[in-house]
This record gives C-alpha cells, sequence and structure tokens, in this order.
C-alpha cells in the first residue's frame, strides 16, 4: 500500500510513513463497552491488535469465596447483563449437580422459557447494534421496542427488568401467573413479524452486505483452535450446541433446529443469530403449551430452598428454617463440578469446588466472549480498521462477562 | 454416561500410564492427575488420539490450597466436540514449581495462562507474552490467593489539586466484615463473648 515494494532508489516523503498505533476504545461507541484496543495500522490495514481487558474487573470470584451460595447468584446477573437469567442457569445447575437435586418440571419448563427469553434479548441487541456499527440507524430503534417488551416479563416474573435474580437451586423463585403466560404467548405470535421487519432492512442490504459478507471469516480448524463456542461455531457450519448435544433441564423435549452458516463470516453469524430468534421464539410458544398442562410446585422443597410462606405463619420449624437458610445459607458436599449451559454467546460454565460448607471454596467463571476476544488478533489480522468495528460486533462481546 | 468416561479413563490410561497418576469419576465428570513435566505432551495426545480428541480447550485455572505442600491445582478442562466428552486435568504444583504452557497446541491457552499468572502468580514457562491481564497497570500481588485480603491493599481516586488519579493504601471507615453464620457447632473458630471465662 505505501509502494515500498519493487521502488527502491528514491524514498519520498510518503513511503518513510512507520506503522501507526491508534487506540481504539475504550471509549469508542463501536467497542460495546470498555475494550482499549491497541492496533498497529500499516495504512488501513490492521497489522496486529492487541486487546487490553480489565477495565471492568470487580473482583467477581474473589468475591464469591467469601458469600454463600444464595448470596452469589445475583453476581451472575451482572456478567452478561445482555441476558442475566442464563448466567444464573450455570450457577445452579452447578449446585445441584453436586446436590444431586432434582427440579420440578414446571420449574424447568419456566427456566427454559427465560433462558429462551434471554437469548432473544441477547441476539436482538447484538444483531441490531451491530448494525449500528456498520451504518444502520433504524435497527436498533426497532429491536429496543422488543426488547422493552421482554424486559417487561422479566419484571413481571420476579420484580427486576434486568438484575433478575431468579432462577434459586432447586427451580425458580416465584411461580408465574396466568396472564403473563398469555401475554408472553401473544407477544411471540406477534414477534416474526417484527424480526421479519429488521430481515428486511438488513438481509439484503446492499451496505450491510458490503460491510459484513467475507469480513472474519472463521474455520472449523481456528474454532477449535481458538476454543470458539456458540455462534462462533455453528456460523461456521458445525452444528454445535450445547441444548442439542449435552441437553441440560428438559431441552430434550422441545422440538427446534440449530441453524448453522456455510462461510463463517460476519453475514453468517449474523444470519444465524436471526434465524436463533425464530427457533426460540419457537421453544417459547412450545414452553406455554407445556406449562399450562405442568401445574405443580415451582421449588424442590427441602434445606436449599425456602419454606412456603403460609407455613411459616404456624410452623416453628418452618420460621426457624427461613432464618437459617438466609443467614447461614444451605450446605454443600465436598467436590468439584463443571457445569455449562448454551448461553447466547456461547459456553458459559461454571466451574464449582465445594468444601462441605456454605460457600464455595472456589468458583471460576468461563465467559464465551473471553475466548472470542482472544482471538481479535487472529480474526483481524489484515482487514481494514473500518472492519474491526464489524468484527467485535459479531464476536458479540460484553465486557461484564469477560472481566468478570 | 459414566460407563463411556469409565471405558474412556482405562484407554488413556493404558495408552499413557506414565502421564497419569490417577483417575476417577465423579459426578458423571472424568478427572485425571498428571504431573506437571508430562502436560504438553499429554495434552498432544488427548488431541491427537481417535477416541479422545479432545481439541477444544474450555477452561485453564487453578485452586489455592494454603495448607498443602504442593500449593496449587491446576485445573484444565477440555471438550471433544466430536466425541461429545468433556475432561478434566489436574495438576499439582508447589509454589515455586513452573508449568509448562500449553501455548503451542492449544493457542486460546494464551490468556487464560495470562489470567492464571495474574491471580495465582504461577508461572507458564514457554508462553511469550505471561503480561497481568484482567488487574490494573502496575498492580501488585496475585488477588485469587488465599491469603490476599479481599479488599485489597490500595485504592484509587482522583485527587482534584493534582488533577490526576491517585493510588493510596487502602484506609476502611470500619473493618471488612466477614460474616460467619455457621453453627457454633459446626463452624465457629472464635470464641463467643464471655466464654473465655469457663
Amino acid at each position: 500500500m505505501d509502494g515500498s515494494k519493487g521502488f527502491e532508489d528514491a524514498l519520498t516523503g510518503e513511503q518513510k510513513i512507520r506503522n501507526f498505533n491508534i487506540n481504539f476504545g475504550p471509549q469508542h461507541p463501536a467497542a460495546h463497552g470498555v475494550l482499549r484496543l491497541v492496533l498497529e495500522l500499516d495504512g488501513e490495514i490492521v497489522e496486529r491488535c492487541d486487546p487490553h481487558i480489565g477495565l471492568l474487573h470487580r473482583g467477581t470470584e474473589k468475591l464469591m469465596e467469601s458469600r454463600t451460595y444464595l448470596q452469589n447468584l445475583p453476581y451472575f446477573d451482572r456478567l452478561d447483563y445482555v441476558a442475566p437469567m442464563n448466567q444464573e442457569h450455570a450457577w445452579c445447575l452447578a449446585i445441584e449437580k453436586l446436590l444431586k437435586l432434582e427440579v420440578p418440571r414446571r420449574a424447568q419448563l419456566i427456566r427454559v422459557l427465560y433462558s429462551e427469553i434471554g437469548r432473544v434479548l441477547n441476539h436482538l441487541l447484538n444483531v441490531t447494534t451491530q448494525a449500528m456499527d456498520v451504518g444502520a440507524l433504524t435497527p436498533p430503534l426497532w429491536g429496543f421496542e422488543e426488547r422493552e417488551d421482554l424486559m417487561i416479563f422479566y419484571e413481571r416474573a420476579c420484580g427486576a427488568r434486568l438484575h433478575a435474580a431468579y432462577f434459586r437451586p432447586g427451580g425458580v423463585h416465584q411461580d408465574l401467573p396466568d396472564e403473563l403466560l398469555d401475554d408472553i404467548e401473544e407477544w411471540a405470535i406477534r414477534f416474526p413479524q417484527k424480526l421479519d421487519d429488521i430481515d428486511g432492512l438488513l438481509t439484503e442490504n446492499r451496505i450491510f452486505k458490503q460491510r459484513n459478507v467475507d469480513i472474519g471469516i472463521v474455520s472449523e480448524k481456528e474454532i477449535q483452535e481458538w476454543g470458539f463456542s456458540g455462534v462462533m461455531v455453528r456460523g461456521s457450519g458445525l452444528a454445535w450446541d450445547l441444548r442439542r448435544a449435552q441437553p441440560y433441564e428438559c431441552y430434550d423435549e422441545f422440538d427446534f433446529q440449530i441453524p448453522v452458516g456455510k462461510n463463517g463470516d460476519c453475514y453468517d453469524r449474523y444470519l444465524v443469530r436471526m434465524e436463533e430468534m425464530r427457533q426460540s421464539t419457537s421453544i417459547i410458544r412450545q414452553a406455554i403449551v407445556k406449562l399450562r398442562e405442568a401445574t405443580g410446585d415451582v421449588l424442590a422443597r427441602g434445606k436449599t430452598t425456602p419454606p412456603k410462606r403460609s407455613d411459616m405463619k404456624t410452623s416453628m420449624e418452618s420460621l426457624i428454617h427461613h432464618f437459617k437458610l438466609y443467614t447461614e445459607g444451605f450446605h454443600v458436599p465436598a467436590g468439584e463440578v463443571y457445569a455449562a449451559v448454551e448461553a447466547p454467546k456461547g459456553e458459559f460454565g461454571v466451574y464449582l469446588v465445594a468444601d462441605g460448607s456454605n460457600k464455595p471454596y472456589r468458583a471460576k467463571i468461563r465467559a464465551p466472549g473471553y475466548l472470542h476476544l482472544q482471538a481479535m488478533d487472529h480474526v483481524a489480522k489484515g482487514h481494514q480498521l473500518a472492519d474491526v468495528a464489524a468484527i467485535i460486533g459479531t464476536l458479540d462481546i460484553v465486557f461484564g462477562e469477560v472481566d468478570r | 454416561m459414566s460407563e463411556a468416561l469409565n471405558e474412556l479413563g482405562t484407554h488413556i490410561e493404558l495408552k499413557r500410564p506414565d502421564c497419569v497418576l490417577s483417575w476417577d469419576v465423579s459426578h458423571g465428570e472424568l478427572n485425571i492427575d498428571v504431573t506437571p513435566a508430562n502436560i504438553v505432551g499429554f495434552v498432544e495426545f488427548l488431541t491427537a488420539d481417535s477416541s479422545c480428541r479432545f481439541s477444544s480447550l474450555v477452561d485453564i485455572t487453578a485452586v489455592d490450597y494454603p495448607e498443602r505442600a504442593k500449593r496449587f491445582d491446576v485445573v484444565y478442562h477440555f471438550l471433544s466436540m466430536y466425541q461429545n466428552q468433556r475432561i478434566r486435568l489436574r495438576v499439582s504444583i508447589r509454589e515455586d514449581e513452573i508449568v509448562p504452557s500449553i501455548i503451542e497446541i492449544h493457542p486460546s491457552a494464551n490468556w487464560f495462562e495470562r489470567e492464571t499468572y495474574d491471580m495465582f502468580g504461577i508461572l507458564f514457562s514457554g508462553h511469550p507474552d505471561l503480561r497481568r491481564i484482567l488487574t490494573d497497570y502496575g498492580f501488585r500481588g496475585h488477588p485469587l490467593r488465599k491469603d490476599f485480603p479481599t479488599t485489597g491493599y490500595t485504592e484509587v481516586r482522583y485527587d482534584e489539586a493534582e488533577k490526576r488519579v491517585v493510588y493510596e493504601p487502602v484506609s476502611l471507615v470500619q473493618e471488612y466484615r466477614q460474616f460467619d453464620f455457621m453453627s457454633p457447632w459446626e463452624g465457629a473458630e472464635y470464641i463467643l463473648p464471655g466464654d473465655e471465662r469457663s
């Protein structure tokens, strides 16, 4: 580009240009948070890309070691704050695996329902803001309208729009009212139409395609080398989905397809996300039909879960149980487990080492975004500076979970 | 599920008896204890062997046991997308021991090893760029060691007079409280007020 090849007799001023280092972020809007990228540029071509992370590091894992299992649950909402309940799910699964706890069917269905709502929340945000990064302004405005509806469903289930703390070890905190199920179903019938609208804006849009097709191609070998998961894998044609491969909860009862891409570029990842939202909507509708039949308790009553409010009014033991549960917490037998869920961004896992007390001895949070961002140097190398924004967008990075 | 894991464990032990110290299947997961010197060769074997193909690195982390002679457990998680299996490797090391880096086989180990170094102070030989990753530039200490206080040692604030961010030793208005809610007959290693006389 700088004309240095095959022209050596006289150097003009332009040819003496050295590579240029710039800081991308931490306040850049396309950095999706507090990412600082040190980019080495040769003209407009990215030669090297060094992500500096940790600006949002809150020491979650350290804090967790001095809190009880139940007190640690809300920390998981604050990891990937775009789809909070999916993270809680991994934590609950890890505890339940150690306790060998069976979750009641209705609670399982509610978990599936809200995990899928979380997936739609996440993909709506990602697809539309990525479109904004490459120049489209309308999609986020339309997408956020739908997100707002979903946040209200979160709020109606647990009282909080974002930091839900709704999934608990042994089930979910509270039962869902029937009206809420009706409203979610009504939304799920209406939503595919809205998706088609966004689809019409983006999928065949000339500018959107020019910015995304053949950008950031990821091959099967690279997936293995860089430990990718989630859409980053499926965009490259591998039908790998933990919901199907290693089913947890009652995902094996549901009928859904796993969309895969062909070329593994940014555009295919966009298409996969769009189709996943359609599949999630279908799972939501199936879950509601099943929830109407499965009436019953939403918590496995026992030492790990609170007693019923009505019992506490009449039984002294229940009152003591309630008090001890929310102060001392429950004890988890010693052992180590790894529990993973297919979070919207990829495989979100928790490695939990318990020592038999009421606090985790060590909990390691394995966030998918951490590995995806790590490969940034590899994926972005040789691309233009403007493509960096498009690639960060489809890597789907949220700093809550990367920095922890 | 655990039958297949038992089979896999026996297979791995048979193929690489020099690497495997012991193995077990608990909670439906396969754990293998490996010596630090053999970890690179063993990981390479796990990636290449046709009945393993653990080609995705899921996680590298460590656990601190200050009371043990071999203080740290370095824990590796691998996933095989082809065999649909998971495996966990544990390497016990002393505080001054160095673990060989597996970055040659799994480039994705780069940040995990940096994080383990940052959080525990475990060194990885052969790592090209073992910088801190999550903590602040110029941070001291290794936060996830059990002897590191949760509050840390320094705090930062913006100084209006100097017009820059200044670092100061942590000053707490009241002592950081670690509540112990354990039943007195289970936990409680302290003496309750009044009990010291009896």
